[in-house]
């Protein structure tokens, strides 16, 4: 089998479509994924495919169709419940918190839930406040979850995989705004295992540790910055949860600088953990304060103008490494 | 739309009988039990008693297999040992010991034997009614035969989880059983100051389902309702609503009788006066189905088993703090 260029969106529904073939298990609900294929076209043919039974769509209801998931998920079933928007599973949390999250643990292992939720966040179209958080921070927050976002085709694919052979509850985050990405997808069935970050560019000057679609945009800072003979290693999670450490400090003992990057709003982001553990187990190697570059504490603005300043991009991402670069 | 409560129409053998009788008692015995020994504060914990309620989960417990699921609530012992749920285990959990249904992780509010079809009690009111519709679906997937049937009360009719679920379970006609115990009360606020409705089973009309409603005080008028609603279930024609109406003997949590005179104590004794445990060994007895004998060696068997269990789960080792992250997750 061989490699070729797929889309973010295509090389995910690949996935969805390969994993369906091989695991009778596996089911997908959600709203308007069977007839229409999903509003980002992420489950293109599956209904045609693999018929009602297996893909379908369902009334808006959020609480039903994660709690659905859960019960179908406690009787050994796979099911991947969409949730169209990542916003949306405010509606839905206490069937993702305390049920989905909690059943292995409060019934003493009795029960595992390998549930597939699949969501896209970000912002960046001038979605506004309830279409373009990204709340990764929330559900990595609560034990039992799981939380993936991929940030090229690859992981689009392998990540969703990964998740639906997991045997617990997993969020896969989508990015709205890398959809048309393309890259290289291998044409057979693979899974990325959750909590195995990638080094997306190997370097000596800094660390990055980007997460979903800012893993692009620090890769083009990177390339920015090469020019200059800054050499920045840029790592991506990959998960949020479980959290590749590992990885991220041996990247920072060997760069001695870390700036952390997401599109969540800074305060109380993934961001903050990460810095905190690296300065747990990596102080003695830091040559300067580790650093954050993420959105400002306010809801995701609609004005195009807003929402650029809102987010951050490889200009600024570059900007903080030359910050970061001067601290002695 | 109303079930028939005069029980001397519904057929009763001596074997159902005794089967109802034995699961009330189990329930009612486990409960006081577990009630003292909180009180006395040998027990840790919150406790929800169902005393009162007994034939509600007897009555369909009667009728389901361990294959059939159900989910329940955080006045979940009921449910638990009418689906055949062991004492051992219950008291242990509710001790938080290693020999309990969830290893001491759950307590009183998390009662789970997925061996006897039992999905867990869930401490988020509503929380059990979108998971029983995924059992359900399950079922309908498999094309095994199985139900599942979530309980819970009159305040989770109001919650958008009971909406979402009764709903999608109708639109997909899912093999699923939602009763709705109406014991009166939504913890301390009264079903007239959370709802317009008198009658819970009407609600079932806006998802194009039948809404039953049966008097849970007698196990077998809601044995009766649960296998026609579990037939039903079962031949594919989608879920039922059965309103079962009931009350609760204690007070919402603990043994300790009413912090606040939220209740007319006539009401109560009214209720007491239709024990269902009482209510079906006159039935036995007049019917000449069971002797008084009959009733009297189940209370004292029940009695033993009651003892044992205390015992096992005083005896039973705690869990060690050094496996606290043990099943998190599955690895």
């Amino acid at each position: 089998m061989s490699t070729r260029e797929l889309t973010y969106v295509k090389a995910f529904n690949e996935g969805m479509h390969q994993i369906m073939a091989e695991d009778p298990d596996v089911f997908l609900i959600g709203e308007d994924v069977a007839g229409y294929g999903g509003v980002f076209h992420m489950f293109d043919g599956l209904l045609d495919t693999y018929g009602q039974k297996r893909v379908k769509d369902t009334p808006i209801a959020e609480q039903a169709i994660i709690g659905l998931g859960v019960g179908a998920a406690a009787r050994g079933l796979r099911p991947v419940c969409d949730l169209m928007f990542m916003d949306f599973i405010g509606v839905a949390m206490d069937q993702i918190f305390n049920q989905a999250a909690k059943m292995k643990y409060m019934f003493g292992g009795a029960v595992s839930v390998p549930l597939t939720i699949t969501t896209a966040g970000g912002a960046g179209m001038s979605a506004a406040a309830q279409h373009s958080q990204s709340l990764e921070a929330w559900l990595a927050h609560i034990p039992g979850l799981k939380v993936a976002l991929p940030a090229t085709p690859y992981d689009a694919k392998g990540l969703i995989v990964g998740a639906i052979r997991d045997d617990n509850p997993t969020i896969v985050v989508l990015q709205k705004k890398m959809l048309g990405v393309k890259g290289p997808v291998p044409e057979e069935l693979y899974a990325i295992p959750f909590g195995e970050a990638h080094v997306a560019r190997e370097g000596t000057d800094t660390t990055i540790v980007a997460i979903a679609r800012m893993v692009p945009e620090a890769l083009k800072a990177a390339e920015m910055l090469a020019s200059d003979g800054i050499s920045v290693e840029v790592i991506d999670p990959r998960t949020v949860q479980p959290l590749d450490t590992d990885t991220i400090v041996a990247s920072v003992k060997k760069t001695n600088r870390a700036l952390i990057v997401h599109e969540a709003v800074e305060f109380g982001g993934i961001g903050a953990e990460i810095s905190s553990q690296i300065q747990e187990e990596a102080f003695d190697y830091l040559d300067a304060p580790v650093a954050r570059l993420a959105a400002p504490f306010a809801p995701v603005p609609y004005a195009p103008i807003l929402e650029n300043a809102y987010v951050p991009d490889a200009a600024r991402i570059e900007q903080a490494v030359r910050r970061l670069l001067e601290r002695k | 739309m109303t079930a028939p409560t005069d029980t001397e129409v519904l057929p009763a053998t001596r074997e159902v009988v005794l089967d109802l009788h034995r699961r009330m008692v189990r329930i009612r015995r486990f409960e006081e039990s577990s009630g003292k020994l909180v009180e006395t504060g040998e027990m840790p914990g919150f406790l929800h008693l169902y005393v009162g309620q007994e034939a509600v989960a007897a009555g369909m417990g009667s009728v389901l297999t361990d294959d059939d699921q159900i989910t329940s609530t955080h006045r979940g012992h009921g449910h638990a040992i009418a689906k055949g749920a062991e004492l051992r285990p219950m008291f242990a959990e509710l001790y938080g010991k290693t020999t309990g249904y969830c290893k001491g992780r759950g307590g009183s509010m998390h009662i789970v034997d997925m061996n006897r079809g039992m999905l867990g009690a869930n401490a988020i009111v509503g929380g059990g009614i979108p998971i029983a519709i995924g059992a359900a679906f399950a079922s309908q997937y498999r094309d095994d035969g199985t139900v599942a049937v979530s309980f819970f009360g009159d305040g989770a009719t109001n919650i958008g989880a009971f909406h979402e679920s009764v709903n999608m379970a109708a639109v997909w006609d899912l093999p699923v059983i939602f009763v709705v115990e109406n014991n009166g009360y939504a913890e301390f606020t009264p079903q007239e100051k959370h709802m317009k409705l008198t009658d819970i089973a009407e609600r079932a009309a806006s998802y194009g389902i039948p809404g039953v409603i049966v008097d849970g005080m007698d196990a077998l008028a809601m044995r009766q309702v649960s296998l026609e609603a579990v037939e039903r279930a079962k031949r594919g024609e989608g879920p039922t609503l059965i309103e079962a109406k009931t009350y609760r003997f204690f007070d919402h949590q603990g043994i300790k009788g009413m912090r606040i005179p939220y209740r007319d104590p006539a009401e109560v004794e009214a209720w007491k006066s239709r024990d269902a445990i009482r209510l079906i060994e006159t039935i036995g007895v007049e019917r000449g189905l069971v002797t008084a004998e009959d009733f009297a060696e189940i209370w004292a068997e029940v009695e033993a088993e009651i003892n044992d269990g205390i015992e096992f789960a005083r005896n039973s080792p705690d869990p060690d703090p050094a496996d606290i992250l043990d099943d998190v997750y599955t690895v």
